[in-house]
């Protein structure tokens, strides 16, 4: 059985898919509930193959292998192949296991959408997407996927299209992933012009004699070009935010758990040539610190409670940056896995929460929502801990490991990690500000909302992630690390940052990290857990600052004056100056020529048959006289 | 007075001229084609006779070819001059101008 389940990877993504295309053909038939309980049978099916799979990695029985499907591009290395190695596995699971939970509580929460199976055909061939990518044995596979997501976070961002906002969401999603796309493009090209192939096995085993440090450089940063846009980093993370118009679970699953970290496992998958050029993984790890403190700053002002948690994975992927930029591939990848867990239990609790109060999201109109929402309020606490940075929780274990690697490089690096524990604080601050602003403190709703709690659908999702939020993070402790001993395979033969040797210096720099993160708790209980005034003076106090922070340091703006505006004055002029007069012009100048000649030349067909007879007889003698005249 | 190819040739003239007249100044389909099979069998007729004065066979295996055609002309070409005919109760070929520019 267990033997099998490895030759059945495509199982993985065909199970999702075949979900997908089934719920597009049959999904109004089949209808509420039963459209949704397909999609998650799709999805534990999944689990299920790559569970099994995944079971030789675990035992030690069997190690990382490829499998080739079929031919599709034989001549770029670029053939359906799968690999299937622990890092893989690792992803997949998280992928399936997370989306299958999604799914369940998507039941709940899409209840008497017209649209309903139509959701879940797309979550299906998301699923079956992100798995192609994860799964994929070369960078042309991995592009699919690639793309496919993109395709699939645009469908689902702009789900309830009839909005304005959402549509427009959805665009820009789009819009800012081509520009990090175009990057990735030419990447792989650089990759396929320096090693003929686009394989894993055939670029990985010869990079280290093949690739100068240039080539390897280029390289990197044109593939941290695609990894910022669909990681949304800076500077290309503005679409994040605004894909909060998708439905809630799309928030979870896609902006949360598992497509916004394709970028991070792109970089971790292609350690091999990151390895070889520092330059480009220090630009890795500094554009991760800055968007992770970037992104903390400005989720301190928002009001708006799926906006905190969608800039606050801004400022997560961030760190996940900073560890596979650093060398910390494992830390980068373990932090993905935690961040998972307890960012989708945030928003399903988020999600939870706006379903009560009948899609009310600004937190400045809720307020002691503890005592309506017992399993929601006590779950998002957990993960509320957990990304704070609070030990034992599973974000303490993932970021310290990632803070202490940064710290152990030393020179330069010392600076990031400032960076990155300041945003520790922050990061405990907003989300303590959250829990407060929602949970906590006099109800600012109207009186006519009763919330409830939601249906168990919702709130089973949320138990089992809030446990996995608590002991996610034993899988890799400096005591006992498992996950690095897992991953072992996929990064054999890479260089890797370790955190510092010894008891005392692990002591300390946890002490430190979880000192700013109690810090920030504590700064954020003193301001908002007190008297309305309190919060309002602390606010006010910061005026110019907190003015910037809530509109996200005007950053639209900005990329609207300089990018879309002029963007847009290029595109008229095209349109309006060369293609109307110039392109058009020459078209319809060719189309009024022929009709001109016609007009002219119609009078010689008079209709009379004997003025035909009269041209024939005069061509015809005219012919007779010309030939005689010649002389033949 | 000996009857030299000449005679035929000028014979052959008169009639395809007294052809063409007929198509130029009649109006009448019918009569037109009339005059379009003297044209016709004038041709013939210098076939015939520049066959029998180079003692050559082509001129009248041309004749026969010329006389296939005609007849398939002429099945064809009565067939459209009677449907017209019924339609509009007319034979000249001045009223059939749809087709003018």
């Amino acid at each position: 059985m267990i033997e099998l389940a490895a030759d059945y990877l495509w199982l993985i993504i065909v199970l999702p898919l075949a979900g997908s295309i089934t719920l597009h053909f049959f999904g109004r038939r089949l209808g509420e509930p039963w459209a949704g309980y397909l999609a998650v049978a799709a999805s534990l099916g999944a689990l299920a193959v790559a569970a099994l799979a995944a079971v030789p990695f675990f035992n030690g029985s069997g190690g990382p292998r490829d499998l080739a499907l079929y031919e599709w591009m034989p001549a770029i290395g670029a053939n359906f192949e799968l690999r299937w190695d622990p890092l893989a596995a690792l992803m997949s699971l998280v992928v399936t296991g997370v989306g299958s939970l999604i799914h369940i509580y998507s039941i709940g929460y899409m209840h008497g959408d017209p649209r309903f199976s139509r959701f879940f055909t797309y979550l299906n061939l998301f699923a079956a997407s992100m798995l192609t990518l994860v799964l994929a044995g070369n960078y042309g596979v991995l592009f699919m996927g690639w793309e496919l997501v993109g395709l699939c976070s645009y469908l689902l961002i702009s789900f309830w299209f009839t909005k304005p906002s959402a549509a427009a969401a959805g665009k820009k999603a789009f819009v800012v992933n081509r520009i990090g796309d175009f990057g990735f493009m030419i990447g792989l090209m650089l990759i396929f012009t320096t090693f003929g192939t686009l394989s894993y096995a055939g670029i990985f085993d010869r990079a280290g004699e093949q690739l100068t440090s240039g080539v390897a450089t280029a390289i990197g940063l044109l593939l941290l070009v695609g990894a910022a846009g669909k990681s949304a980093q800076l500077p290309l993370y503005v679409w994040l935010p605004d894909a909060m118009e998708g439905p809630t679970p799309v928030s979870a699953l896609i902006h949360a758990a598992t497509m916004v970290t394709a970028g991070v496992y792109v970089v971790a998958r292609s350690a091999p040539i990151y390895a070889l050029t520092p330059f480009a993984s220090g630009v890795v790890a500094t554009v991760g610190a800055l968007t992770a403190l970037w992104a903390a700053t400005i989720a301190i002002a928002q009001r708006d409670i799926k906006r905190v948690l969608a800039y606050s994975t801004i400022s997560q992927l961030g760190y996940m940056f900073l560890g596979v930029g650093v060398g910390a591939y494992v830390a980068g990848v373990f932090h993905l896995m935690t961040h998972a867990f307890f960012k989708a239990l945030l928003f399903l609790g988020a999600g939870s929460v706006i379903h009560a109060l009948h899609e009310e999201q600004d937190m400045m109109r809720m307020g002691g929502l503890r005592k309506y929402l017992p399993v929601t309020s006590v779950t998002m606490g957990i993960a509320t801990l957990a990304i704070a940075g609070v030990p034992p929780l599973a974000g303490f274990w993932s970021k310290d490991e990632i803070l202490a690697s940064t710290f152990g490089r030393g020179g330069f690096f010392v600076v990031l990690w400032v960076m990155g524990l300041v945003t520790a604080l922050l990061t405990a601050f907003y989300m303590t500000r959250q829990f407060i602003l929602v949970f906590l403190g006099e109800s600012r709703f109207d009186a006519d909302h009763h919330p409830h709690e939601s249906p168990r659908s919702m709130t089973g999702p949320l138990a089992i992630l809030a446990v996995l939020s608590v002991v996610g993070g034993f899988l890799n402790t400096p005591l006992r690390a498992a996950l690095e001993h897992f991953l072992e395979p996929s990064f054999e033969g890479v260089a890797q940052a370790h955190p510092p040797e010894g008891l005392l210096s692990f002591l300390l720099l946890a002490g430190l990290s979880v000192a700013a993160g109690l810090a920030g708790i504590a700064m954020a209980w003193l301001t908002y857990g007190g008297a309305p005034a309190v919060r309002e003076r602390f606010e006010a106090g910061l005026r110019p600052l907190w003015r910037m922070w809530e509109q996200g340091y005007r950053v639209d703006d900005l990329y609207g004056a300089t990018l879309v505006k002029p963007g847009r004055r290029v595109s008229e002029t095209a349109a309006f100056s060369v293609d109307l007069p110039i392109i058009d012009g020459l078209v319809n100048g060719l189309a009024k020529l022929t009709r001109l000649v016609g007009t002219r030349l119609r009078p010689l067909q008079s209709g009379l048959v004997r003025s035909y007879g009269l041209v024939f007889a005069g061509g015809a003698v005219g012919l007779i006289v010309f030939l005689l005249a010649r002389g033949a | 007075m000996t009857v030299t190819p000449g005679w035929y040739m000028t014979l052959a003239a008169v009639l395809f001229l007294a052809g063409l007249v007929g198509i130029l100044i009649r109006r009448n389909a019918l009569v037109m084609f009339m005059c379009i099979e003297l044209m016709l069998n004038a041709v013939n007729l210098t076939f015939v006779a520049a066959g029998r004065a180079y003692g050559d066979l082509n001129g009248q295996v041309a004749v026969f070819f010329v006389l296939v055609v005609a007849a398939a002309e002429v099945v064809v070409g009565l067939a459209i001059i009677v449907a017209i005919f019924r339609r509009r109760a007319t034979a000249s070929v001045d009223e059939i101008s749809e087709l003018a520019g």
